[in-house]
């Protein structure tokens, strides 16, 4: 989207065309925000995800929709970066080993290990490498988010692998409920109409595998997605 | 500043040379996700300054020994095109583009929550295509809008501005001859909701007064841009 000014812009003929400084008093609209848009009082609402209190005022800090429920207001982000808890399935590259262990990269702002003890199979010392390279890609599950927010991942369970075929495709992790639909509806006419195996992971990521004309056709169903989310014609 | 005080560059009218009132600033454009491949990125033309800014992160951040473990790094590159001006810019970094790094850095530094992701990096890529004075804020400008875009947490957007004196006359957003013959130029990094001030830099000399009026200018100009920064982020969602 790209906004014009007129050809000056004068402090005589400013206007605030957001009314970003005045407080909303109806939050039932959805509006979108920006980081730095005054919510109201703290006292009429509790702060949810992506917003703050300051000073007796509540503040949006992320760019996306006003959501309010049972009294706190929310802010649902256009953009997100997957953060990583335990038990979520995740499909990750691996970025680097060491004799006994992997750095999982996981599309989160910190990167994952998944120790020789937990990988696929037996692995001999020194010999991770050969089982599995930078590069590759895993299907796991997260095991342990620490503190420091540093997380582990394993591969033991049922259908946790090395991705050897198919394609991996990527979208927003905040996008993934449109691409499931309730109860898993949509994700499943999707795998019936493309004929294609879809894992769907939670960090954004999914593995597709199939012919090539249904991998094509869930790649057109992605990109729609998300281009109905960053404001395109779809 | 060059203080060549015999360069007319005010009218009998007030107006300046390229016809603006001292108060005006030049067209401003304000676009956002220009790069698919970016977590959030802005093209930003403001006369005919003209800056890509693409944001990438929070990631792991490497080398291993620039990690806080207390709070994400923001690593800020602000770069001119060699073609970008008259003269040819010799490519990669120089002292001016390492200072405009750091105070950019710092002034993002206040709004971004960095202590909500600890060990990680925050890439910001300022490219300046086009240079016509003031690329600092025009750079500094679109960085915000493209942190926004990314979806990272903020507590307020930057607008960065910058007022000057040429002829004794305190006027908003120089041009290019206002910036190299005029006698005084104040870039300011405004956070528009409070207020508040992130960046400041003055080269030249400014009374009182005309300090006062600069900072009323860099005030008022602040609120325009961000009127058309939130229309621009706004704007990106068609429901």
């Amino acid at each position: 989207m790209v906004m014009n000014s007129g050809p000056v812009a004068r402090p005589d003929n400013m206007t605030k065309k957001n009314g970003a400084a005045g407080p909303r008093g109806n939050f039932r609209g959805q509006s979108l925000v920006v980081p730095g848009e005054d919510l109201g009082d703290s006292e009429d609402f509790e702060a949810g995800h992506g917003v703050i209190a300051i000073s007796g005022r509540l503040k949006a800090v992320k760019q996306g929709r006003l959501r309010e429920k049972g009294g706190s207001i929310s802010v649902d982000p256009t953009h997100t970066r997957y953060i990583p808890r335990p038990g979520d399935l995740v499909i990750g590259y691996i970025e680097g080993c060491t004799n006994n262990l992997w750095f999982i990269e996981l599309g989160a702002p910190f990167n994952a290990i998944l120790p020789m003890s937990l990988g696929p199979g037996k692995v001999d010392f020194g010999g991770t490498r050969s089982v599995m390279d930078i590069g590759d890609a895993v299907l796991c599950r997260i095991q342990e988010v620490e503190e420091t927010h540093s997380s582990v991942v394993t591969m033991k369970g049922m259908g946790l692998r090395k991705i050897r075929s198919g394609v991996v495709e990527e979208i927003d992790p905040h996008l993934l409920g449109r691409l499931i639909g309730k109860g898993g509806e949509s994700l499943r006419r999707l795998k019936a109409e493309a004929d294609c195996r879809i894992v769907v992971a939670d960090n954004g990521r999914m593995w597709i595998d199939g012919e090539l004309d249904g991998i094509l056709e869930v790649r057109n169903k992605l990109s729609v997605i998300s281009d109905r989310n960053n404001g395109g014609e779809n | 500043m060059g203080g060549y005080g015999d360069v007319q560059m005010i009218d009998e009218n007030g107006l300046r040379m390229d016809g603006r009132s001292p108060g005006d600033i030049r067209e401003v454009t304000i676009e956002t996700g220009v790069i698919p491949v970016a977590d959030g990125s802005c093209r930003m033309t403001w006369g005919t300054n003209e800056a890509i800014v693409g944001v990438y992160g929070p990631m792991e951040a490497h080398p291993r020994k620039i990690q806080r473990q207390d709070r994400a790094v923001l690593d800020v590159a602000y770069n001119m095109a060699p073609f970008s001006t008259t003269d040819r810019i010799r490519p990669g970094f120089n002292r001016r583009s390492r200072e405009i790094s750091k105070v950019t850095k710092d002034a993002l530094e206040s709004v971004v929550l960095l202590e909500l992701y600890p060990r990680s990096k925050i890439r910001v890529t300022i490219e300046i295509l086009s240079a016509e004075a003031g690329t600092r804020c025009v750079g500094l400008t679109a960085a915000s809008v493209a942190l926004a875009d990314a979806g990272i947490p903020m507590t307020d957007l930057v607008v960065s501005v910058a007022s000057g004196k040429i002829n004794d006359v305190v006027v908003c957003d120089l041009n290019k001859e206002e910036d190299n013959y005029g006698e005084a130029d104040l870039p300011m990094g405004i956070l528009p909701n409070s207020g508040e001030l992130v960046f400041l830099q003055m080269d030249g000399d400014l009374s009182q007064e005309e300090f006062k009026q600069a900072w009323d200018y860099n005030m008022d100009a602040a609120q325009v841009v961000h009127g058309l920064m939130v229309e621009a982020l706004k704007g990106g969602d068609s429901q």
